[in-house]
């Protein structure tokens, strides 16, 4: 079978698992984020948060909800972290540093997972287990209850504001979406060879006479929810390259899945809360679109090769997932970086130029393709207004989208949205690159260098994680950094897109006839990708410039 | 305004005119007029307003700066440039203001200082003068035949005709009398004829007049609020651009490519929207001053937007749908009687009509004839609802048929049930029956036919209603009729739905009801009890004869008092908004191709690799720079007539007008600046030292 051919059929069999799953994964989501139904389990829940599930939430109230949940979160693993060694099944592993401690909980808690050190040489089991992973769930259920959250707004009329109950929504995307799909996918992880047990490291003797030290842990439940809930770290600092995350082809082809699968489901779930599935159908299409093309371009970079050695070899061979070939690290790669999972089977240091560049546009992009659970749904849809606003006006109406009418106050909280990413990046990469402590933390100078220290900054305030290896990043400067670009870079926006969802759901909903303009036919799909890409395009083309794209041309 | 044309209402709507561009767009005086006014909105503090021009005046006088410090070629071509880029942004909205300031003048010629006789104590008060500015509204004050009227009020006792072509421009005098619909008297206005009593109704300065020259001047204007918004959006891209080419200096310096702060703030006036934001005020002014051709006055500009969204038109149907009159539309003979002899009798009984009805009976016939010898005249009066002609051994009659079958059997005759049938049979139909009967010598009188008036819809009107239907607006029309008339009005104008026997009442709950779902509704109206209906809708347009109470409630006034102009403002509406979005647009989509000119001139001495992105073949990088920004200038000036006279519009779908504007304004604004930036390339670099 030629490469071509594999590159070819293994997006097929994605694409086909991806339309069987999504329309049903969906309309659960639709439900879930709706009915008026507990579980018992759910009430038990609530009994022992001490919070009435039947409470509809002011948008400031789900705001700050979000906001203290989160503040916990990232105490309760600052300190796991700087108390490890002192905690059972820690592996005999050090106390993380401090200026370390922030940066993985913040990391953790934003859904970015950006690791500065080596899991399987920094972090204990419990640890893995009872923080990490822990954050894994609940930093996912976060991102997609304030998308419901953002969705319920715009479905609703005259609303003063309440958008849904933060606590009911978090519970239920835990135990209802989070919990048994990765339950799944973790059965059959472990049946396709990933590893799961708590034994301790195991000392080898290799063929050769050296000798080995094999790290087990429970890598499959972890690997699990690393791709469902796009969170993207992994057991192993290889991530998804290591063996044992990830055994064969069809468990590549099966994280590769679980990736896409909840952030386009939750654009499937829109339609359907917004009751006009037409709706959900363009934001899944834009989503697709420009997955697509991100997908076309990096494997059209590795697999076509640069310079003398990719020639030689065939293919860009260096850094990639051997076992699997160029072009599943390819598609990997850019589901990783469409989302914001951040895990990877290669390493982003050894993509080509080009390649690189579109991985780091895909981040770019805010993550829209189709973006980490929950946060693609709500970017998506600030574009979407974006769009309506430009596009609107020449239909000769003042803008609205799905009936909520576009003015001032709208206008301002999607320009703060618009702008919190960029800033961050474009900010924290001319800090990286005056501060001798940043430049200090780069394997190259050079425009290679350039993209190391802009994949870095780009990957920490989108949430995704995933890093071009070359970057040296445990230091107190790239720590502290990146964990404000994290922590920054998830909450200015979640903020934003709630106190949206509280105006939309305060006001009347227009009907819509022959003059409006209509958001769910193929123009405003071409029109939304054309957007996104011209936004995100003039604001980040002069740093690509200067990075990927001088190496491409040289 | 009395240079304005004013329009017969019938006729506009038969040549169904669209959105025309409005004459002389740009003339060289208007411009050099424009520059005083232009040079003092350079003021920073009135920049504050719009941030984006602010950010090209601050890095205009950055590299005012920088020029001094470090002088060269490139760099005082590049500031020079930048502050015309200032200059022609402000320029565009003095351009835009000057053409209001000539309605102003014309209509400051009225205010010149007049006499007033105001009666002391009220109604039947004594007499005493004083000067008009000393009026206080709730004055009484008397007025007769060659004064002006002193200011804007009612007419509370008389009936004069007043020559008001000053404000409206219509030279025929109009009645003015006290009750009723017409008692509204403008300030500045000639009394013709007789004597009024008039009741001040405004303070000095707060009048009707005072608040046209202030709307005309643009000196009230206010942001609308999609404008604010849409500032909002201009002002975040900016902020972004900013940071971009803040952080490129870093980025720039690490990659050894080291950029000056001259380029840099080059490339951000570049890509920072210039063009909307230099004609965004502009496009507002003009939008209010299209109306005003059209001699339609906003009270303000969020009227004007609000037309734009309008979902539902409320549309009187006498003088809108219809033309307002009654006319022949056929004559039905009874059985036994020959068509030509119901037409003589009816053109013998309408001879004396002098009512349009009458007279569209002899219209219709198409031949007149001398009445018969010793013939008089039967008059119509309310009370015998018949008019006729009575002469020796002929009498003819013609009437409402209850008046006409009581004649014939007072005269010995006998109605035949076919003229009941007849009569029904028209009246369904949404026409008005008159029956017509003779009375020959000595035979008994009988009844020859039925003249079926028909109130007539107006041409073109039923292809407006469908363009309306387009664009996803619902015609509602309004009517005092009873519901079978309106319904056949409406069937045969296309109209969407008809509230019959109308009421004020049933008006304003019909304007609350499309609003609870979300629908804007537009309607206009003359009358005190209209009033309540026009505050309630979103674009409530006055008739300019109606009272002050309607002017008052209404957020527009009509000079012409042409019902029908109420499809205009909807379509002036709509295409201030588009106007606003396709140079948005246009603005967003010129960022592109200044890239492609001035990024690699930029690099390109660090990274000669970048030369393949030069696609243009620019010279060099400093020409590519400055062409780019003087591109940037130009294009301001160039689009100054687009912003004024609004981008064409046509009544479409929603999908329509966007492929059709995406595809100009947003394909055009890619492709445009290539050439555009190419052509200047060519001449800039002929200059010497660059």
């Amino acid at each position: 079978m030629s490469a071509t051919l594999a590159a070819v059929l293994q997006i097929l069999a994605l694409v086909a698992a991806l339309a069987l799953s999504v329309p049903l994964l969906g309309r659960h989501l639709a439900r879930v984020y709706t009915s008026p139904r507990h579980l018992r389990a759910e009430s038990a829940a609530y009994r022992a948060l001490k919070v009435d599930p039947e409470a509809d939430q002011h948008w400031r109230a789900y705001a700050m909800s979000v906001l203290g949940f989160s503040l916990v979160g990232i105490l309760f693993l600052f300190a796991f972290g700087r108390l490890q060694s002192l905690l059972p099944l820690d592996g005999g592993f050090d106390p993380l540093p401090s200026d370390g401690a922030w940066n993985t909980a913040v990391s953790f808690v934003t859904n970015t997972n950006w690791q500065w050190y080596s899991g399987e040489a920094a972090t204990g089991h419990l640890i893995q287990m009872a923080g990490l992973a822990v954050q894994n769930f609940v930093s996912a259920a976060v991102g997609l209850s304030v998308a419901a959250a953002f969705a319920r707004g715009l479905a609703r009329t005259r609303n003063q504001g309440r958008i849904g109950n933060f606590w009911v929504d978090l519970v239920r995307t835990t135990l209802r979406v989070l919990l048994p799909v990765a339950f799944l996918i973790a059965i059959v992880l472990v049946a396709a060879g990933a590893v799961q047990n708590l034994h301790p490291v195991h000392e080898m003797t290799t063929l050769t006479g050296g000798s080995q030290a094999l790290t087990g842990g429970p890598v499959a439940s972890q690997e699990a929810i690393k791709e469902l809930g796009t969170n993207g770290g992994g057991f192993y600092n290889v991530n998804s390259a290591h063996p044992f995350e990830n055994p064969n082809p069809f468990t590549n082809l099966l994280e590769i899945w679980a990736i896409l699968v909840l952030p386009f489901s939750m654009a499937w779930a829109f339609g359907l809360i917004v009751k006009d599935r037409r709706q959900g159908g363009a934001v899944l299409a834009t989503m697709a679109v420009l997955l697509t093309v991100g997908v076309t371009l990096l494997t059209w970079a590795e697999m076509a090769g640069h310079g003398t050695a990719p020639q030689l070899a065939g293919a860009a061979m260096e850094g990639k997932e051997t076992r699997f070939g160029e072009a599943a690290t390819a598609l990997f790669a850019a589901a990783t970086t469409g989302t914001s999972t951040g895990a990877v089977n290669g390493m982003h240091e050894s993509l080509t130029a080009p390649g690189g560049g579109v991985a780091l546009f895909g981040m770019m992009l805010g993550e829209i393709a189709p973006g980490g659970v929950g946060s693609g749904l709500y970017g998506m849809l600030m574009l979407a207004v974006v769009t309506v606003f430009l596009c609107g006006l020449m239909v000769g109406r003042t803008p609205e989208y799905l009936g909520k009418k576009v003015s001032r106050h709208e206008m301002v909280l999607v320009a703060v949205y618009i702008l919190t990413t960029p800033i961050l990046v474009l900010v924290g990469a001319a800090i990286a690159l005056t501060a001798p402590a940043g430049l200090a933390g780069l394997s190259t100078d050079g425009p290679h260098g350039l993209s190391e220290a802009l994949y870095a900054v780009t990957s920490a305030a989108n949430n995704n994680g995933s890093a071009f290896a070359g970057i040296t990043s445990g230091t107190p400067f790239w720590n502290t950094l990146l964990g404000l670009l994290m922590l920054l870079g998830r909450f200015v926006p979640m903020v934003v897109v709630l106190a949206l969802a509280g105006r939309f759901a305060s006001a009347n909903r227009l009907p819509d006839n022959a003059g409006t303009l209509p958001t769910h036919r193929p123009l405003f799909v071409g029109l939304l990708t054309g957007v996104a890409l011209v936004v995100v395009g003039l604001t980040f083309v002069p740093a690509l410039m200067l990075g990927p794209i001088v190496e491409s041309l040289s | 305004m009395t240079q304005t044309p004013v329009r017969n209402p019938a006729e506009h709507a038969e040549h169904h005119t669209h959105v025309d561009a409005a004459p002389s767009v740009l003339t060289a005086r208007q411009i050099a007029e424009a520059v005083p006014g232009a040079l003092r909105k350079l003021d920073p503090r009135r920049l504050v307003a719009t941030p984006v021009m602010l950010v090209v005046e601050i890095g205009a006088a950055a590299t005012t700066v920088m020029s001094v410090l470090d002088p060269s070629v490139m760099g005082w071509l590049v500031t020079v440039w930048l502050w015309l880029t200032v200059v022609f942004g402000a320029l565009a909205e003095s351009v835009a203001e000057g053409r209001g300031k000539a309605q102003a003048a014309s209509l400051r010629a009225l205010q010149t200082e007049t006499t007033a006789r105001r009666l002391h104590g009220g109604l039947g008060g004594t007499q005493e003068v004083v000067a008009s500015t000393d009026l206080r509204a709730g004055d009484v004050v008397v007025v007769e035949a060659g004064e002006r009227i002193p200011g804007d009020g009612d007419v509370i006792e008389g009936v004069a005709s007043v020559d008001e072509s000053a404000v409206t421009g219509e030279s025929a005098p109009v009645i003015r009398e006290s009750g009723g619909d017409r008692s509204a008297v403008t300030g500045g206005t000639l009394v013709l004829s007789d004597r009024i009593v008039v009741r001040i109704t405004a303070d000095p300065g707060h009048s009707f007049v005072d608040r046209m020259i202030a709307l005309v001047e643009g000196s009230e204007r206010q942001r609308t609020p999609n404008e604010i918004a849409l500032n909002v959006l201009l002002t975040s891209l900016t902020v972004i651009f900013v940071v971009v080419c803040g952080s490129l200096y870093y980025l720039a310096g690490y990659s050894g490519a080291h950029q000056s702060w001259l380029v840099l703030t080059a490339l951000l006036v570049c890509l920072i929207p210039t063009t909307i934001g230099a004609l965004l005020s502009a496009i507002g002014i003009a939008g209010m001053d299209r109306l005003v051709r059209r001699n339609v006055l906003a009270m303000s500009g969020r009227a004007v937007e609000a037309a734009g969204d309008v979902d539902v038109l409320l549309l009187d149907k006498t003088g809108t749908i219809t033309y307002g009159n009654r006319q022949a539309y056929e004559i039905v003979p009874v059985t036994g009687v020959t068509l030509t002899g119901a037409e003589n009798a009816a053109v013998l009984a309408s001879l004396s009509d002098q009512t349009p009805e009458g007279r569209s009976i002899l219209t219709l016939v198409g031949r007149s004839m001398g009445g018969p010898a010793e013939a008089t005249m039967v008059e119509f009066s309310a009370t015998t609802r018949m008019s006729g002609v009575d002469s020796p051994g002929l009498s003819v009659r013609k009437g409402a048929s209850s008046a006409v079958a009581a004649w014939v059997r007072d005269h010995g005759g006998q109605v035949p049930p076919e003229t009941a049938e007849i009569v029904a049979e028209i009246a369904k139909s949404g026409g008005t029956p008159l029956v017509v009967a003779e009375k020959r010598n000595s035979d008994p009188a009988r009844v020859l036919g039925v003249v079926h008036l028909k109130d007539v819809v107006k041409d073109g009107i039923r292809e407006r209603f469908d363009e309306l239907r387009a664009m996803g607006i619902k015609t509602v029309m309004i009517t005092g009729d009873n519901a079978a008339t309106a319904a056949a009005i409406a069937e045969q104008a296309g109209v969407d739905d008809v509230l019959a026997e109308a009421t004020p009442e049933d008006k304003l709950a019909l304007i609350r009801r499309e609003q609870r779902g979300g629908r804007m509704v537009a309607m206009c109206g003359d009358g005190t009890n209209d009033a309540p209906a026009l505050a309630q809708a979103d674009v409530g347009v006055a008739m300019n004869t109606g009272t002050t109470a309607a002017k008052e409630a209404g957020n527009m006034v009509d000079l012409d008092s042409d019902p029908t102009k109420l499809i205009d403002v909807v379509e002036i509406g709509k295409q201030l908004l588009i106007t606003r979005g396709a140079l948005t647009t246009f603005s967003v989509a010129n960022d592109v191709a200044k890239y492609f000119a001035i990024l690699p001139a930029m690099f390109v001495t660090a990274f000669p690799a970048l030369d393949v992105l030069n696609v243009m073949r620019l010279s060099s990088p400093e020409s590519a720079i400055v062409s780019a920004v003087v591109f940037n200038a130009l294009i301001i000036v160039a689009l100054i007539p687009l912003a004024l006279r609004g981008v064409r519009y046509r009544p479409a779908s929603a999908s329509a007008l966007l492929r059709r504007n995406l595809l100009l304004y947003g394909v055009g604004g890619l492709i445009v600046p290539f050439v555009g930036i190419k052509l200047l390339d060519l001449v800039i670099s002929l200059i010497p030292g660059l």
